[in-house]
């Protein structure tokens, strides 16, 4: 089939923008989207071009590297469906095709489709884990989780921060995100002794990277690749209210923010590094 | 070179306890003088960085994608095993162990199964407690399945979603590390070359993938948990980035690199489709438990799998293998896919296809049941294909999916660089010749979580280690090199993309040394695989510049060492003149086409010492004793 694509280049963060128009003339159904770039990638190398950077690493719809807006909606037209996943059997001849990136400030743009999304990885730090140190567990049978648990925190854990949330939420919000990480913890009875402290850190966390707040608009749950629920955002809502009240004085844990990739090996604490 | 593997002498029962007992410990005071590079954050890695940063080490994580949760453990759905015994269905310690060893084709090492067999029960306690949502029953216990290839039901599970789930588990262990600041994460930095000074192992070399950077990170040790080198194919299950070149550039400095040649062929893939296909998706094996496999009895029979009755199907495992049926180890049943293939009884486009019928299964337990157990497979299948697995038998193929070979390491963990550790799919040390299902994952926590915390310290605290210099030649000259490379390899501007190589190269791999080989066939690989090479370095067009994100630049160093990779795996599997699990050699099976090995020759570790670019390699032997598990010609029959 004939697609014609209309794809966002940047060269990087501080250059402009453009959407470039590309027409293929021969995308077979049963490619991927993915594939269906890498093959233009291919054409536009042999013209002496600089292919598309769009990032990818599984392409089973498991790593959340993937993710681009196709025609304004977050991986595209299919229901929980990431965009190494989706079929060009999704789209019809003569369509047309507009691919930008997420687009957030808490995701700055690093080149054409590819954004910077450590703020995600800031929350879990700040918060989204459970402290067992490695050799501190008791006999895992010790602690008995009731399947209707077990089933709901995996529910919740089966995000892939993949972002796309963010990207489809006009308020650029992570509460989903967020959201499903506190609730994945939060049911559990292994996650309770920090549910509260959690709850605060994490949110307060995903403020300061500049995401927005959350006013139930749902955007994020329709285009999620994984169909976290929105249950989750009420969930984390809960616990934030109710840390609020019982923890005033709790100090909350969270990091800088930083955009900067430039030399790692400054920001360390390495006693041997001579300068 | 004589090869020290370090394994502990006595009853194999107590002997990583006495190990651990006999080993330097570093005063807790004193850690966090000491600084370590981990390099990867899957599952080995994650592990590894996260419980280096808890006992007080200063560690520095790598990993080449945006996040470390995102690395390739993130893929694996199946499940990982642990010796628990919950079902009281007569597993063990011994048993796990025993089986793994079978498993492996009596080429992997006693000692070391054997702790990771024991290690398995404290991995799946710690995973519980960090919240890893591990399938349950109504009751609240953990539940388990029987898979891979195993009699009894030691397969802990999270959905499909195994590999996800203990990933996440490590990463927020990790994060939380970061928070702590005991460990400093690294995302989008590839490490590109290892510094040795003085004969240890003391940093490495990096480039940061955002802004092209050339780095070096300098510490008392460097742990590396790179994943596996299934890349080498081109296609496979792999993650599109996973690649040798931590391991190679290791390889190159002085590490052994060990049995190259094992590789594993696992027999539930999807189908290629098309040219186009950038790579293989596996459907987990655990589809086997309630899937039968078939092809049509007669040659290029293309009715509709419906129209098939019974008597003309060709069940063909289940009656080569009566006792274990569709069950049989990966090897055995990707050989045989292959074997009713090259009959021309495969299905589907290309007749490289079988069947995978679950309608017995949906008959006896209803769709309801085979959903909860498979959904998200089924979904993914569709998804993919178009096809709804509940109503046509899914189509499957064999794909590369593990490599068993890697760096070689003693029973500490260490590479044969003092200071160099390798973790997880990386190093070649616990699956011999073939790796039973869900032990990948125990592997790599078992790594990272309970033996380097360990050996490591052993190490650091029985070294004696100067302060480095920043100024030292030796990393002058591994920085160069790394620059150089780069600069090479951007300035061909040939015809051709790194693509076409990698696919040109991966077909070689595939058809020479995959799912079956011969001496004939490796030697003229390796041919082909050094003229390919030739013309990579004078005709690849490498778009762009070394200044910034360049996706073709990073594909290109990595398919640079996987051609010299692929022409060792070659030259190993060719010296290795038996067949054992994975490595198939046509002139060597029995006379109903088994697999046939020689105890008497080739029971050993092939390690291989680099000596230059284009010069032969040095081959090392390791010896392999066992002293428990008497070598057996398997049989599934
Ligand atoms: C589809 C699939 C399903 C599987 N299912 C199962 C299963 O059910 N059960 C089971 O036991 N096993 C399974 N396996 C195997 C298992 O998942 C892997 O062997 C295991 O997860 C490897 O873990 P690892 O930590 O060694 O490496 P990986 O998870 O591959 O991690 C490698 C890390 O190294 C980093 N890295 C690599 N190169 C560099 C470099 N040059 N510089 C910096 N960083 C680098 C990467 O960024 C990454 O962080 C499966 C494998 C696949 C492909
Ligand atoms: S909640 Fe859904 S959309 Fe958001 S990051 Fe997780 S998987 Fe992606
Ligand atoms: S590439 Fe991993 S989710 Fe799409």
């Amino acid at each position: 089939m004939r697609l014609t694509l209309h794809v966002w280049r940047q060269q990087g963060p501080r250059t402009k923008g453009r959407l470039v128009r590309y027409q293929m003339d021969n995308v077979d159904h049963e490619m991927s989207m993915l594939e269906c770039l890498d093959v233009l990638n291919e054409e536009l190398i042999g013209k002496g071009d600089e292919p598309i950077a769009f990032e990818h690493d599984c392409r089973e719809g498991i790593c959340g590297s993937c993710g681009f807006m196709i025609n304004g909606v977050a991986h595209g037209p299919a229901r929980a469906t990431t965009v190494c996943q989706l079929t060009m059997r999704n789209f019809k001849d003569g369509d047309s095709l507009t691919i930008e990136p997420w687009r957030a400030s808490a995701f700055p743009l690093i080149k054409d489709l590819v954004v910077d999304r450590r703020s995600f990885d800031r929350i879990v730090a700040s918060g989204g884990y459970i402290s067992v140190s490695t050799g501190n567990a008791p006999d895992a049978n010790a602690i008995l989780v009731p399947k209707d648990i077990a089933d709901r925190a995996m529910d919740a854990a089966a995000c892939i921060g993949c972002g796309a949330c963010v990207a489809a939420c006009p308020n650029a919000s992570a509460a989903l995100f967020t959201g499903a990480k506190i609730s994945h913890l939060g049911v559990l009875p292994q996650g309770q002794p920090e549910r509260h402290l959690r709850a605060l850190s994490m949110v307060a966390q995903a403020n300061l990277e500049g995401f927005g707040g959350c006013t139930n608009i749902g955007e994020c749950t329709a285009v999620c690749p994984k169909e976290i629920p929105l249950e989750v955002i009420a969930r984390m809502n809960r616990d934030y209210i109710a840390a609020a009240l019982s923890q005033r004085d709790a100090e909350v844990n969270t990091i800088r923010p930083f955009t900067e990739w430039s030399t790692g090996s400054k920001l360390v604490n390495d006693p041997h590094a001579t300068s | 070179m004589e090869l020290n593997s370090r394994l502990p002498t006595g009853p194999i029962e107590t002997a990583w306890d006495n190990t651990k007992f006999e080993m330097k410990l570093v005063n807790p005071a004193n850690k966090r003088k000491y600084s370590v590079l981990v390099v990867g954050s899957g599952l080995a890695g994650g592990a590894a960085a996260a419980t280096l940063g808890e006992l007080g080490y200063n560690v520095n994580c790598f990993c080449f994608q945006d996040s470390p949760r995102r690395a390739h453990s993130i893929a694996a759905q199946g499940g990982i095993n642990a010796a628990k015994n919950y079902q009281n269905d007569g597993d063990s310690i011994f048993r796990l162990f025993y089986d793994t060893v079978k498993g492996g084709d009596f080429r992997a090492r006693e000692a070391n199964v054997y702790r990771l067999a024991q290690i398995s029960l404290e991995i799946i306690d710690q995973c519980a407690a960090q919240g890893v949502p591990f399938a349950r029953e109504y009751g609240g216990a953990l539940t388990n399945r029987s898979f891979g290839g195993a009699q009894v039901s030691r397969t802990f599970y999270a959905r499909g979603q195994t590999g996800q789930q203990l990933l996440l588990g490590a990463y927020q262990a990790l994060e939380r590390q970061v928070q702590a600041g005991r460990v400093a994460m690294f995302p989008r930095t590839e490490m590109l070359d290892l510094i040795v000074i003085d004969g240890r192992a003391r940093g490495i070399v990096t480039r940061n993938l955002v802004t092209g950077e050339i780095d070096t990170h300098l510490a008392d040790a460097v742990v590396l948990a790179t994943g596996g080198y299934g890349n080498v194919y081109y296609l496979s299950t792999n993650a599109k980035g996973s690649n040798v070149t931590a391991s190679w550039r290791a390889h190159k400095r002085g590490a052994l690199f060990a049995n190259p040649c094992f590789t594993q062929i696992h027999p539930t893939c999807i189908p290629v489709s098309g040219d186009y296909q950038s790579k293989l998706t596996l459907m987990s094996e655990s589809l086997r438990n309630d899937g039968r496999i078939w092809v049509p009895l007669k040659k290029g029979d293309t009715r509709q799998p419906g129209q098939i009755p019974e008597n003309e199907r060709d069940y063909y495992l289940e009656r080569r293998y009566p006792s274990f049926g569709n069950l049989v180890p990966r090897d055995v049943a990707s050989r045989n896919a292959k074997h009713v293939c090259d009959e021309g009884r495969g299905v589907g486009p290309g007749g490289l296809g079988v069947y995978l019928d679950f309608s017995d299964s949906i008959h006896r337990l209803g769709e309801k049941v085979i959903a909860e157990r498979y959904g998200n497979l089924f979904d993914m299948y569709q998804r993919i294909t178009g096809e709804n697995p509940y109503q046509v038998p899914m189509r499957i193929y064999p794909a590369i999916h593990y490599t068993m070979g890697g760096l070689w390491v003693d029973y500490h963990l260490m590479s044969t660089i003092p200071g160099l550790f390798v973790l997880g799919e990386a190093n070649f040390s616990d699956h011999g010749a073939n790796r039973l299902g869900a032990s990948a994952l125990m592997q790599g926590l078992s790594d990272g979580y309970f033996v380097i915390p360990f050996t490591l310290g052993n190490y650091i605290a029985g070294a004696k280690l100067e302060k480095v210099d920043r100024s030292h030649p030796e990393i002058r000259n591994a920085e160069a090199c790394v620059q150089q490379t780069v600069d090479k390899l951007l300035n061909i501007k040939g015809k051709r993309t790194v693509d076409s190589f990698h696919r040109q190269l991966g077909k070689i791999v595939w058809d020479y040394c995959g799912m079956s080989r011969n001496a004939r066939g490796l030697e003229s690989a390796a041919e082909q695989i050094r003229e390919l090479r030739e013309e990579y370095w004078t005709n690849v067009n490498v778009p762009g510049s070394g200044a910034d994100l360049n996706q073709s630049l990073e594909k290109a160093t990595r398919v640079a060492d996987f051609f010299e990779l692929a022409e060792l795996m070659c030259i190993d599997a060719r010296e290795r003149n038996e067949s054992c699990g994975g490595h198939f050699r046509e002139e060597y099976q029995t006379e109903d086409g088994e697999a046939l090995r020689n105890d008497e020759q080739y029971s050993y570790v092939a390690a291989w010492g680099y000596r230059g670019y284009g010069n032969p390699w040095d081959l090392v032997k390791e010896p392999l004793e066992f002293h428990y598990v008497h070598p057996s010609q398997r049989s599934y029959k």
